[in-house]
């Protein structure tokens, strides 16, 4: 039993001085650490190492989900919290050791919906019947590392793997993807959306790379002006500016090389949608805003 | 002496008369032509007058007699004397042979005379009778004319009657010739009327030339109804209908009528031609089902053959006897005919349309050439059809261009096809597999060859002796937009779109994706058209279709050229990536699927590393038979990379030794980021140059820096650590030669064992010299 290593997933609660101080000094916080306190554990013996967790986006905080070798488990949380029962599952079945890498739930449809990656293919999962409802069969050309749902258009994925590659799903048509980003120059790790303007996606690489781009075309902001022209007639050079600055292609805003090694982790903050961070093998933790002429374009 | 007087006396006298004969003697056949024609030598001679001269006007014998006789010695003088004698004697002979010849001519004349005077008396005598005679036969012939007189008016008055009345005598029989010729000979009939109708118009006051009249118009009338119902109801040959037209017209009907009833006969018999025609097309299928026509009776040229000899023909002289009726300005001609050319052209083009396969070009070019020129014949009739004409020639060598395109780009495809199966076949055991550059030299060569070919087709299009190709669509835009660049330009984008294709969809969404040595062998393809290939077959192109100044524009080398290295470039990146994902992923399941944790203490290297390197090296070999070397990063010493093994060894665990002690974690973190600050980023998944080395730095840049992800994912026992460290030793060992630069696959192992080390729970490394000596056994 020594020798057998073992995934285990559990929920924490944060201090509460992180939670409501976040004004406190700095220097106080940093030297006497706060530690999480275990409140219980996902009981996994029977259903293998864990890939991932997830909370259900919305609501009270009481349902998880998490991804076991090829389990997918849903979790009650019971008195507040220091007990989790395992209220559904259901186990992806085929040929060959099926592993789920990777998951992520749907903050639409009443959080009825997950998608999880196992392999090349991405499925997606009604958590009420625990049945698939829609299959991305060889999603990327190698192994899918990550996904994430948009947060304002509800049937759009996005997703990222081995073969250097970002795609965007409609999950409702399953055989192609709308758009493909191929900007890394190996694995992409992570790939977020921004969850205000869901144009900004930010993805992460082994290639020590953080890219963030601006897919503008697929994004729930509207493309073009929808102002009515006719009326703004009289302003006439003001709008010819505007139709010069309007139509902003999908690009990459940047491309940040500060890591030295890989980069597995990429996250938005969740108070500042101008903010994100990136983790990467060596330690090193980056932050970065979004660069100010693409903000005020964006909120202007 | 004196016989020479006398002789000279003698001689002296017949001087006279026969010096005159004897000089004639000599000199007959001279004398009058001298005379006549001037003054002669010998004349001239006797301008000065010689005295001595014996034959001469002046001779003096005195003289004559001095000279000689103080000239000559006596000898001479006895011989000159002979000599004179003889002659004398010899001069009388003669004058008397002459007196006795002529001496009856003297006494006949002399008779003639003397009877002339008596018979002339008799003459005087009749003569008076003569006259006498004479002047009574004319008196008497005066009384008898006088009284023939009247009875030869009366004569020619009777024969004017007679005259009068053969005309007439006609003209009543008029009818019933008519009548008899009406049925079998119009033409006579028509004749025959046309003669007498002036006459029996000028006289139909009079009732029974009026009765003629009209019963001639009564036959005539009938006859024009036997030709009208013949022109109606019979299928006639042109030549029929146009007689029987012609006749009609004499007959004074309606020109308009007839001419409506021309043409329409006339559409009727070319409607016939057409309808012949297309009776040999098959018929378009009601039901829509897809079955294949059947190949067409004929070919394309007797079909053009037919077409131009029936129906063009039949047209031009319906046309052309038309205008001789009808004069030019009538404006129904033109839209009859049009509209029939305009059916033929559309036979023909449903005709041409059933020409599927490549066939016989020259076969097509030449019913083209054969239909262009006989449709010129109606140039004059129908200006517009011409350009229709050229139009559909046109239309039809586009559409035949575009058959080859197709054609080339099947030929492509086929090829491909076999060079896969020959990749693919299976290989006999000791045998090696197909050498890639004879497939390459096959495919490129025939590929060529069928271009090649196709533009020696096409060629046929703008031969010179063929009459289109003098049109000017077939001099410039012909050339430059169908055969430049919807055939050589249209194939090279094609062909570099579809080995782009190779590489870029379709591995992705489920077709059977491409051998890694095809790709390998396109990319080769693909450079080769860039650096010659290309130029050459434009080259080729623009003199066999010269493009004119003024043409439109046409795509430039190097833009063909760019695309094909853009499509080189793109396979052979995903060469490397498809290989190098090979590799990586015999890793990646190597590392995931070992227990680390558990795993005894090494002892070998472990089979996959083996296979890895056996891995390399084929793909090294595979390569190296396409691609030339490449050049490697020059090391600081050539002796430097031989000692490798030996340098790396002292110098790997000195850089090893800080990483493997948890004491001091931090240095290690330290340490790896500054050496990472100087060493340059590896970029994983780039573009590779087109060299051998490049493409192999490339494929190993993948596969290590897969080992050193999946390292990472693991967590690791002592032995698993040491086990990571041996096979690093062995990948260096054997993969270094294969990089550009050594530095790179270094850095990368390195990695690898420092990240192993941070997954290990118990990092003890192994001592490297038993490092090596279980590589160098392995």
């Amino acid at each position: 039993s020594d020798t057998k290593v073992m995934t285990c997933a559990a929920v924490w609660r944060m201090p509460k001085e992180l939670e409501s101080g976040s004004h406190e000094s700095p220097d106080d916080s940093s030297s006497n650490t706060q530690t999480l306190e275990l409140l219980c554990h996902l009981d996994n013996t029977a259903h293998g190492n864990m890939a991932c967790v997830m909370w259900e986006p919305m609501g009270d905080g009481k349902k998880i989900i998490s991804l076991a070798d090829n389990n997918i488990l849903l979790w009650d949380l019971q008195e507040s919290s220091a007990k989790a029962v395992l209220s559904s599952s259901t186990a992806l079945e085929g040929k060959g050791q099926l592993k789920f890498t990777s998951g992520r739930w749907s903050p639409h449809h009443n959080c009825t919906q997950i998608a999880t990656a196992n392999d090349t293919t991405v499925r997606g999962w009604d958590t009420r019947s625990m049945r698939q409802i829609y299959c991305i069969e060889n999603a990327h050309g190698q192994l899918v590392r990550d996904l994430d749902f948009n947060p304002n258009k509800q049937y759009y994925l996005a997703s990222c793997g081995d073969d250097c590659k970002v795609k965007f799903w409609d999950t409702r048509n399953a055989t192609e993807p709308v758009k493909t980003l191929e900007e890394h120059s190996h694995w992409v790790w992570n790939v977020r959306y921004n969850h205000s303007h869901d144009q900004l996606i930010l993805t992460g690489s082994s290639d020590s790379r953080v890219i963030l781009s601006n897919m503008v075309s697929i994004s729930s902001e509207p493309f073009g002006h929808m102002v009515d022209d006719d009326e703004l007639s009289d302003q006439e050079d003001q709008h010819q500016e505007e139709k010069i600055k309007e139509p902003l292609q999908d690009s990459v805003i940047a491309t940040y090389e500060e890591h030295e090694d890989s980069v597995y982790a990429v996250e938005w903050s969740s108070a500042d949608p101008w903010l994100f961070a990136s983790l990467s093998y060596d330690g090193r933790l980056v932050i970065n805003r979004v660069p100010r002429a693409l903000k005020y374009h964006i909120l202007l | 002496m004196a016989a020479m007087t006398a002789g000279s006396g003698a001689g002296g006298s017949p001087e006279a008369t026969g010096g005159s004969t004897g000089s004639g003697g000599w000199r007959r056949p001279h004398g009058p032509l001298q005379r006549y024609y001037g003054p002669s030598t010998a004349e001239a001679a006797e301008a000065a007058p010689d005295p001595t001269d014996i034959n001469g006007p002046h001779f003096d014998p005195e003289v004559f007699m001095t000279k000689v006789r103080s000239e000559c010695p006596l000898g001479q003088l006895l011989s000159h004397e002979a000599a004179l004698g003889r002659e004398i004697r010899a001069l009388d002979s003669d004058m008397q042979t002459l007196l006795y010849e002529n001496y009856n001519k003297f006494i006949s004349a002399t008779d003639t005379i003397r009877k002339m005077k008596v018979d002339f008396r008799h003459m005087e005598a009749e003569m008076d009778d003569l006259a006498a005679n004479m002047a009574a036969i004319s008196a008497s012939s005066a009384r008898v004319s006088a009284a023939l007189q009247d009875r030869h008016h009366r004569g020619a008055q009777l024969s004017g009657v007679q005259a009068l009345l053969r005309k007439l005598q006609a003209l009543v029989e008029v009818p019933g010739r008519l009548r008899c010729w009406a049925g079998t000979e119009p033409a006579r009939a028509l004749r025959c009327h046309a003669r007498a109708r002036a006459v029996l118009r000028h006289y139909r006051h009079l009732p029974s030339f009026r009765a003629i009249e009209d019963e001639s118009h009564a036959i005539m009338a009938d006859l024009a109804q036997r030709l009208r119902a013949r022109l109606r109801c019979e299928t006639l040959n042109p030549k029929e209908l146009t007689e029987c037209v012609e006749m009609l017209l004499q007959l004074e009907e309606p020109a308009e009528e007839l001419s409506e009833e021309f043409l329409s006969q006339a559409g009727v018999r070319l409607e016939a031609e057409l309808a012949a025609l297309e009776a040999e097309l098959p018929m378009a299928d009601p039901l829509g089902t897809v079955t294949m026509p059947p190949p067409p009776a004929s070919d394309i040229l007797d079909f053009v053959d037919r077409g131009s000899s029936a129906f063009v023909g039949t047209l031009c002289q319906l046309a052309g006897s038309y205008r001789t009726l009808f004069g030019r300005d009538t404006g129904c001609l033109e839209p009859f005919t049009a509209a029939l050319v305009a059916r033929y052209f559309a036979l023909l083009e449903q005709r041409l349309a059933l020409e599927h396969g490549l066939g016989d070009t020259s076969l097509l070019v030449r019913a083209l050439d054969r239909f262009h020129r006989r449709l010129r014949a109606l140039l004059e009739l129908l200006p517009t059809c011409t350009d229709a004409a050229a139009e559909l020639v046109a239309r039809a060598a586009r559409e035949r261009v575009d058959r080859y395109l197709r054609a080339l780009q099947t030929f492509f495809l086929g090829c491909l096809g076999d060079v896969r199966q020959a990749l693919a076949a299976p290989r006999p055991p000791g045998k090696e597999g197909p050498s890639l550059p004879d497939l390459l030299a096959t495919l490129a060569s025939s590929v060529l060859g069928q271009l090649k070919a196709v533009l020696a087709y096409v060629q046929l299009f703008t031969a010179t002796d063929v009459a289109f190709a003098s049109l000017p669509y077939f001099k410039g835009e012909f050339c430059v937009t169908a055969v430049r660049e919807g055939l050589v330009v249209a194939f090279m984008r094609w062909l570099c779109r579809t080995v782009r294709g190779f590489a870029d969809g379709l591995t992705e969404r489920g077709a059977p994706a491409a051998p890694p040595a095809l790709l390998l062998l396109l990319a080769r393809l693909c450079l080769d058209y860039e650096n010659s290939t290309i130029s050459y077959i434009l080259t080729l192109t623009d003199e066999q279709f010269p493009p004119q100044d003024s043409g439109p524009a046409v795509t430039p080398g190097p833009v063909l050229c760019a695309e094909a290295r853009a499509a080189a470039q793109r396979l052979l990146d995903h060469y490397v990536q498809v290989q190098g994902a090979a590799v990586a992923q015999m890793l990646r399941k190597s590392v995931e699927t070992r227990d680390w944790l558990g795993t005894v203490e090494p002892r070998n290297v472990r089979a996959v590393m083996k296979r890895v390197v056996e891995d390399i090296t084929a793909i090294d070999v595979q390569v190296g038979q396409l691609f030339e070397e490449g050049v490697r990063r020059a090391q600081s010493s050539d002796s430097s990379r031989r000692a490798f093994s030996v340098y790396s060894s002292s110098r790997t665990p000195g850089r090893y030794a800080p990483s493997y002690t948890p004491s001091a974690p931090m240095d290690t973190h330290l340490l790896s980021n500054i050496q990472k600050l100087f060493s340059e980023r590896i970029d994983i998944f780039s573009p590779v140059e087109f060299n051998k080395v490049s493409v192999l730095t490339g494929i190993i840049k993948i596969s290590l820096k897969t080992l050193l992800e999946c390292v990472r994912l693991r967590t690791l026992g002592r032995f698993g650590l040491q086990q990571v460290q041996v096979d690093g030793h062995y990948l260096q060992l054997y993969l270094w030669r294969f990089a550009s630069d050594e530095r790179v696959v270094q850095g990368l192992l390195d990695e690898v064992a420092a990240s192993a080390a941070h997954r290990c729970l118990d990092p003890v490394p192994m001592e490297h010299s038993v490092v090596e000596l279980i590589c160098e056994r392995g």
